[in-house]
């Protein structure tokens, strides 16, 4: 592995941008884009892909702000942030769901598991992961965490039978570059 | 997103005793689907969450005897998926899972589901003035777009639509729902909770605000079988209404001895359409006597210039849920 392999893309363009941005007068007290000071933290528990959190955070906090912006988990996209197009697929409590809508509160003492959580142990891919690189199923990769926690669950819950029940039961991941049609062979690959 | 507090009762007694007493605003948090979207926008502004999803109680689902019951808490995709529910009720199944997405089911409730508020854009976004969402301030929807509101049942106050399916299957079904508050439970019909705008838009449903549902109650009812929830969209899944009917007969012969017919997508509350239900009684069911009926399921509507294709939509879509329920009895 080389030396800059270690930083990830979202290291590299902040520093970038911050590199860039000329520097404001009297800008050393910027408002954080998250509010935190208002209402009174509460500690929560949440256990993400088999690892146990103790996070002090506002009730406000959704499960998807949680996973990115306190546990560095950026696999799980925001999107929409407002339910609409699936990119924050997370499975809690082994179901399908949406964190943007989901207080990180409400995850509590449920397990969690994102995109991080489902190769193996030695880096294989998960059979559904696979099935997305061998059918293309995907362009600029922004929906495609949320996409395959989606197929993993369609898969489980039986609702990957056809490709019309695919469809039906996958019409929650947008895909605004258009890969549906790998992502059907994908998981008709990955379901037999 | 404004400040808030979150509070998880141990109980149903223990969380309608918050939002009765608790100062401020308090709100119930169940599948959050409507509730944690609408609080981004500032739509909703509540100061307290009072968080019901850790109850261990309102999760049963019944299936025998004269009446179905589902737990407030009981989400969506679990009855859409439920076998008896599918084979018995196929109307009360399509409807759950013709709506949202499978995520989305996974979170959203029951209870919640019949209480979401309506997707009118300018309800939605702040800028607009919106007699629902600021009483008095105006309806931009009037004169906006609106090609997606509703027919039937609208004001000069609010054309906005209500979205929801299920409550549309459940008056098909004479559902009603048991209630808890600090005067104890009483029984709405699904057809009397929610409530048309006229001069009060402001006020969606007949709760009193320290009223909370705990479960739906459907008549056991062989019309179950011979039943359907038709929905038409813009795309084919993962989309509000367009139109929408819940159909479901009972037969003799070829003729009709039992029919409910509900709109959805289409007017400002779930619209059971009963002088449509009435013409059909005794008929042969045929393509004419459904066409008939559609129309009469129509009766009184205002369409719009934007909206008025949702006028002869609606009406084939009676007709198509018509011919399928007659197929499955």
């Amino acid at each position: 592995m080389t030396e800059s392999s270690k930083f990830t893309r979202r290291e590299i363009i902040g520093g970038v941008t911050m590199a860039l941005l000329p520097p404001l007068a009297g800008a050393a007290e910027v408002p954080s884009p998250v509010a935190t000071l208002e209402s009174e933290d509460m500690i929560v528990t949440l256990q993400v892909n088999n690892h146990v959190h103790r996070l002090p955070l506002d009730p406000r906090a959704t499960l998807l702000d949680t996973l990115r912006e306190r546990l560095s988990l950026f696999g799980t996209k925001k999107g929409c942030d407002h339910g609409q197009c699936g990119a924050c697929t997370v499975h809690v409590g082994g179901r399908r769901v949406l964190s943007c809508l989901m207080l990180a509160k409400q995850a509590e003492g449920k397990a969690i598991t994102t995109i991080e959580g489902i190769a193996g142990e030695d880096g294989s891919l998960h059979a559904v992961q696979q099935a997305f690189l061998d059918h293309d199923a995907l362009q600029c990769g922004y929906c495609t965490p949320g996409q395959i926690m989606s197929a993993i669950a369609c898969i489980s819950e039986g609702h990957a039978g056809s490709p019309e029940t695919i469809r039906e039961y996958m019409s929650g991941n947008l895909c605004r570059c258009g890969a549906y049609a790998g992502i059907v062979a994908a998981i008709q690959q990955a379901a037999t | 997103m404004r400040p808030i507090r979150h509070l998880t009762p141990a109980s149903a007694e223990e969380a309608i005793h918050s939002l009765a007493t608790a100062p401020g605003k308090p709100r119930l948090l169940a599948g959050g689907t409507t509730l944690i979207d609408l609080m981004k926008l500032d739509v909703e502004q509540p100061d307290l969450l009072i968080d019901i999803t850790r109850l261990p109680d309102l999760r049963e689902i019944h299936t025998e005897g004269d009446a179905l019951l589902f737990g407030a808490l009981v989400h969506m995709s679990d009855v859409a998926d439920h076998p008896v529910i599918k084979r018995d009720y196929p109307v009360l199944s399509e409807a759950l899972w013709r709506g949202a997405s499978q995520q989305l089911r996974n979170m959203a409730t029951l209870g919640g589901n019949l209480l979401q508020r309506t997707r009118c854009a300018y309800f939605r976004d702040t800028q607009f003035p919106c007699n629902k969402r600021v009483p008095g301030s105006g309806c931009a929807a009037l004169e906006g777009i609106n090609r997606g509101h509703a027919l039937l049942g609208t004001s000069s106050q609010c054309i906005a639509t209500y979205p929801g399916d299920w409550a549309v299957a459940l008056i098909a079904m004479d559902a009603a729902v048991d209630t808890l508050s600090p005067r104890g439970i009483r029984r709405i019909p699904v057809a009397e909770l929610h409530r048309q705008p006229g001069n009060t838009p402001q006020i969606d449903h007949a709760l009193a605000p320290d009223e909370m549902i705990i479960r739906t109650r459907v008549p056991a009812s062989p019309l179950g079988k011979a039943s359907t929830y038709l929905k038409i969209r813009d795309r084919e899944s993962y989309a509000f209404a367009l139109t929408s009917a819940a159909v479901a007969l009972s037969m003799e012969g070829d003729r009709v001895r039992e029919a409910r017919i509900a709109l959805g997508g289409v007017a400002t509350v779930p619209w059971r359409a009963q002088k449509a239900e009435q013409s059909l009684i005794g008929k042969t069911l045929d393509e004419a006597a459904a066409r008939h009926a559609g129309a009469l399921a129509f009766e009184g509507a205002q369409a719009r210039p934007q909206n008025q294709f949702r006028l002869p939509l609606g009406i084939n879509t009676v007709v198509q849920a018509l011919m399928i329920a007659k197929r499955r009895a």
